[in-house]
């Protein structure tokens, strides 16, 4: 399986993602650079944390202008994997491909730190080695990742099963004070309505190894491996 | 065409303005063999203020152990110290301040800070890969003081996390010494390849010099001259000579400058930091031995009319002023082009020794370059001291003033929430610390420790200083700060490798104040040779004063050591129920100039914790090797608040797994001593019941006094029948004690 991690400038996790995919996961990775217009083959495209554009005028409203943008657009739309990490994830909802618009945390500074996860969805393709209520312990480093949207359209995304990752407390119960930035419904994660493009604050691909302080975040690349039949085994941990 | 430039005369109050004494500018006359010029009178005035050219601390600096063996950058060779660390490794870093900018534009101030010293990193060919903050500040309670740490916070994590570098760790202190006059000093650590570190020199007549990265503008025009004096209600006039950070634009030209020195297209590179290209130029050429000429029309503006004067006085951020092996021009401009970055020829190098500006071909400024730099004509001054009477009366103290009758319960706690204890991560998860995954331990324990992809080793960081400590006694007190950085780099798994550090002080110019200068210098240097800890560079602070006061005397050391083996990382947290605690030192009847003291009466008085330097490095060795033997769980020493909050600290720090402890301590001594007293060379270490006997027995052999004081495990801290606490009541207060005090209404003050 080959991954692309998107370099926009700014961007500041695109070396961890690639990291991740091809020391921890053993799998093809590539650098796709934001002016290229080639996927390069990539089975899936992963748009890294940063400050892409320097979040300038509003994070994720710059980058979604950058020329190979319209090449993942284009590939999602057609099926084509996408994961948004944390800047990715606004740069998903600027561009159309996932609803709803990440606002300024409610305590109104930037938060850096481990928090859990419940696993709500796991027939998603991110979550598919995941059981249902696992709890995943994931860093999450942003200041605007409170998701936001309209009543009746967080309804369809919850009633389709599209809200992937709750932050929720160490045992797995979902409360406001696990709530780390004062998302709706503890929302930390969703995919689009085809299940192939997730947007996700908290960064999987900073607890992938024991020594970051956790392995959890490997799950999620791991179920997207399963999908896509590869059966390499992880080299290292 | 632009019309001939004109420059205004040169009058005894400019030259007064300038901060050049009669002397300096007699100096510069014969340098010159005539009057300077305006541009001339403000490129000695940024090169000669204290903040470039050291000349009152130099002679001081030199005194220090600057040698040592590893080292591949020495103090005052290059932009930072670097140190070869094995595996075609080096690491470089440095700390300096930032005092005066945040002082009065904290969040600019702050994060021009963090800026700086990564551009002084970079430009080495470094990746940063770290960066702590030593942070001081006036009592909380004032809430202009909140505004500044706010401000300051913000800044440094908005930049570090814009930027990509992990905030990893450093220290808070509050003190009502740093009301007027915050210590913010930034540190920043950066791994190269030891093969490819580019140097700051300009050399090879005819070889082009090229400005690349931001635009220049009016922002931070002596900067570096606001930084060499004392803060006055007028300093609040001087925003606009703080600059602006831009991290996005640092980002990009962190990318193009590492790609051109891979590229090997360089001849040398040095950022636009203090005196912008003023310095850049003048230190790259001196270092050369060279000359330049700099074509002050092509050097890309932001802003119309500027002079000569002030494109040369920019402190406009993220630039650098590289000198390119010719022929490489254009692949210099390609690279910064693929970041949307400048890059403009300004000028080239000669042979004729003198930095030459020129505006349409016409000279503008002439001058030596040698004759301006630190180590060349710089000046050197050593001033006069005198022992400040206060000291006695400071050191003078009886125990019996205060009483043994307390709830000590309460006593813990009240500790455990004063600001200079709590738990400061109300600060640093502001800040990005993981990015880059290579964080092992973030902030919160002892050191920051960053391990080195592709190897099995790891780097542990610390900062430290104890101000009340060098007030007290500034040379002692320098002793300790290098003591408990080699203490905290111990504890985490590490020896220690070599120090950065940043001296903030008062105004030179007051005798008291130098003497507390020369004292912890000389401190500083007999502590950093027991511990084998060259001082591989760093930034000297003066005129920290405020019109009420000087801070204390506050020489802050940044620590780096190498952690041989990842499975050496050692938290200071105890981990398993039923390990063995193990008290290592002596406990004394020591209280002076302990957070205790300041808590509870609102005292700073006593003398320090006595140190015996060989002892500690005795005790370090000894602990550095029974970690790498592998039978200790955790280690943790004792400062601030003394054996009864570093035993919290053990129970509660680690945010997952909090775990009490049966502590039975059988020392005759004072009980407020035992309990709070600060006295140095003691850490608690745990271990497994199994090993504790052969602990035990290398402790003996190698004289270190140590006791077994309990056992891990249950749900409460209990230390004889004094203190028994439940752990939720000590997560309460250790950790929600600076949300609640910051969270109060903050002011614009």
């Amino acid at each position: 399986m080959k991954f692309g991690v998107v370099t926009f400038p700014g961007s500041n996790c695109d070396y961890d993602s690639y990291a991740a995919v091809r020391f921890i996961l053993g799998e093809e990775v590539e650098f796709l650079w934001h002016k290229s217009e080639d996927l390069l083959g990539c089975d899936a495209v992963i748009l890294p944390g940063g400050f892409a554009h320097g979040d300038y005028l509003r994070a994720g409203a710059i980058a979604r202008f950058s020329p190979i943008m319209d090449k993942v657009v284009k590939y999602a739309h057609t099926g084509g994997v996408v994961i948004g990490i944390c800047n990715g994830f606004q740069v998903l909802t600027e561009s159309g491909l996932l609803p709803g618009a990440l606002i300024r945390n409610d305590h109104l500074r930037f938060s850096c730190k481990f928090v859990h996860l419940r696993v709500e969805n796991n027939e998603s393709k991110f979550t598919s080695v995941c059981k249902k209520g696992e709890v995943l312990k994931i860093p999450i480093a942003h200041g605007e990742g409170n998701y936001y949207h309209f009543d009746e359209d967080i309804s369809t995304l919850e009633d389709s099963g599209r809200v992937v990752f709750r932050y929720a407390t160490p045992e797995g119960e979902v409360t406001d004070e696990a709530n780390p930035n004062g998302s709706i419904n503890n929302i930390a994660g969703i995919t689009n309505e085809g299940g192939n493009v997730l947007g996700m604050m908290p960064h999987p691909e900073r607890a992938v190894e024991d020594i970051l302080g956790s392995s959890d975040g490997l799950r999620v690349f791991e179920s997207l491996r399963a999908c896509f039949g590869s059966s390499k085994k992880v080299v290292a941990s | 065409m632009a019309a001939a430039y004109k420059q205004p005369e040169v009058t005894p109050e400019m030259v007064k303005d300038h901060g050049i004494s009669t002397e300096e500018y007699e100096k510069i006359k014969k340098i010159l063999g005539r009057e300077p010029n305006y541009t001339e009178l403000g490129v000695f005035s940024v090169m000669w203020s204290e903040h470039c050219s050291y000349k009152n601390s130099i002679a001081l600096l030199k005194t220090l152990p600057r040698d040592g063996e590893n080292l591949l950058a020495k103090a005052g060779e290059e932009n930072a110290g670097a140190v070869d660390i094995g595996d075609g490794l080096a690491v470089v870093f440095k700390i300096e301040s930032h005092n005066h900018p945040s002082a009065v534009e904290p969040y600019q101030g702050a994060a021009t800070g963090v800026g700086g010293i990564l551009r002084d990193i970079f430009t080495m060919g470094a990746r940063p890969i770290a960066a702590l903050n030593s942070l001081r500040f006036g009592s909380p309670d004032d809430p202009h003081v909140r505004y500044l740490v706010d401000g300051v916070v913000r800044g440094i994590g908005d930049y570090g996390n814009s930027f990509g570098v992990p905030t990893v760790g450093g220290e808070v202190y509050f003190d009502e010494a740093y009301t007027g006059n915050p210590l913010i000093n930034a540190m920043a650590v950066g791994i190269v390849k030891a093969d490819q570190i580019a140097s700051a020199v300009s050399s090879g007549v005819g070889n082009p010099l090229m400005m690349v990265g931001a635009k220049t503008g009016r922002d931070g025009i002596h900067g570096a001259t606001f930084a060499s004096e004392e803060l006055t209600e007028a300093s609040q006039e001087k925003r606009p000579s703080v600059q602006i950070g831009d991290p996005f634009t640092e980002k990009l030209l962190l990318e193009a400058t590492l790609e051109i020195i891979r590229a090997d297209l360089l001849v040398g590179i040095q950022d636009m930091g203090a005196a912008g290209l003023t310095c850049s130029s003048s230190e790259m050429s001196a270092k050369g031995e060279s000359g330049v000429v700099i074509n002050i029309d092509k050097v890309p503006v932001r802003e119309t009319a500027m002079t000569p004067y002030e494109i040369l006085l920019s402190e406009s951020q993220e630039r650098m002023l590289v000198c390119v092996k010719k022929g490489n021009e254009d692949k210099v401009t390609a690279i910064f082009d693929k970041w949307e970055l400048d890059s403009t020829l300004v000028g080239h190098v000669t042979d004729d020794g003198l930095m030459t500006v020129k505006l349409n071909g016409e000279i503008v400024a002439q001058i030596p370059s040698n004759d301006l730099v630190l180590g060349g004509g710089a000046p050197i001054y050593k001033r006069e001291t005198k022992r400040p009477d206060y000291l006695d009366e400071l050191q003078k103290i009886n125990l019996n003033d205060y009483a043994l009758n307390r709830d000590w319960n309460e006593t813990l706690l009240a500790l455990l929430a004063a600001p200079n204890i709590c738990h400061k991560g109300w600060v640093f998860d502001q800040y990005d610390s993981m990015v880059r995954t290579n964080t092992s331990v973030g902030p919160g324990s002892d050191a920051a420790i960053l391990r080195l992809r592709k190897t099995d080793k790891a780097l542990a960081m610390a900062t430290d200083c104890n101000g009340r400590y060098c007030y007290t006694d500034p040379r002692a007190g320098a002793q300790l700060a290098v003591a408990e950085s080699a203490r905290n780099i111990v504890c985490s798994g590490g020896k220690p490798l070599a120090i950065t550090n940043c001296l903030n002080f008062g105004n030179p110019y007051k005798p008291e104040i130098y003497f507390g200068f020369a004292e912890a210098v000389a401190g500083m240097g007999e502590a950093c040779r027991v511990f084998n800890t060259p001082v591989t560079g760093g930034n000297v602070s003066f005129y920290n004063e405020d019109p009420e006061r000087a801070v204390f005397p506050s020489p802050v050391i940044g620590m780096i050591g190498m952690i041989e083996s990842l499975k050496h990382i050692t938290t200071q947290w105890f981990k398993d129920e039923g390990d063995t605690v193990i008290l290592l030192g002596e406990n004394k009847d020591e209280l002076g100039a302990s957070e205790y003291l300041h808590t509870i009466y609102g005292l700073t008085k006593g003398p320090v914790p006595s140190l015996d330097l060989n002892f500690e490095k005795t005790l370090q060795d000894t602990l550095l090797g029974l970690i790498q033997s592998g039978v200790i769980k955790s280690a943790h020493d004792t400062t601030e608040g003394g054996l009864a909050v570093a035993l919290a600290e053990c129970c509660i720090s680690d945010p997952d797994h909090k775990i009490g402890a049966r502590i039975k301590l059988s020392d005759s001594i004072r009980t407020d001593c035992l309990l709070f007293g600060e006295t140095v060379s003691r850490v608690i270490i745990s271990c497994t019941p199994a090993d504790s006997d052969m602990i035990a027995s290398i402790l003996n052999e190698r004289k270190i006094p140590h006791q077994m004081i309990g056992t891990v495990g249950g749900r409460s801290l209990a230390i004889n029948n004094l203190i028994d606490l439940p752990l939720e009541r000590l997560t309460d207060t250790f950790f929600n004690a600076m949300p609640r005090f910051m969270d109060q209404t903050t002011s614009a003050g």
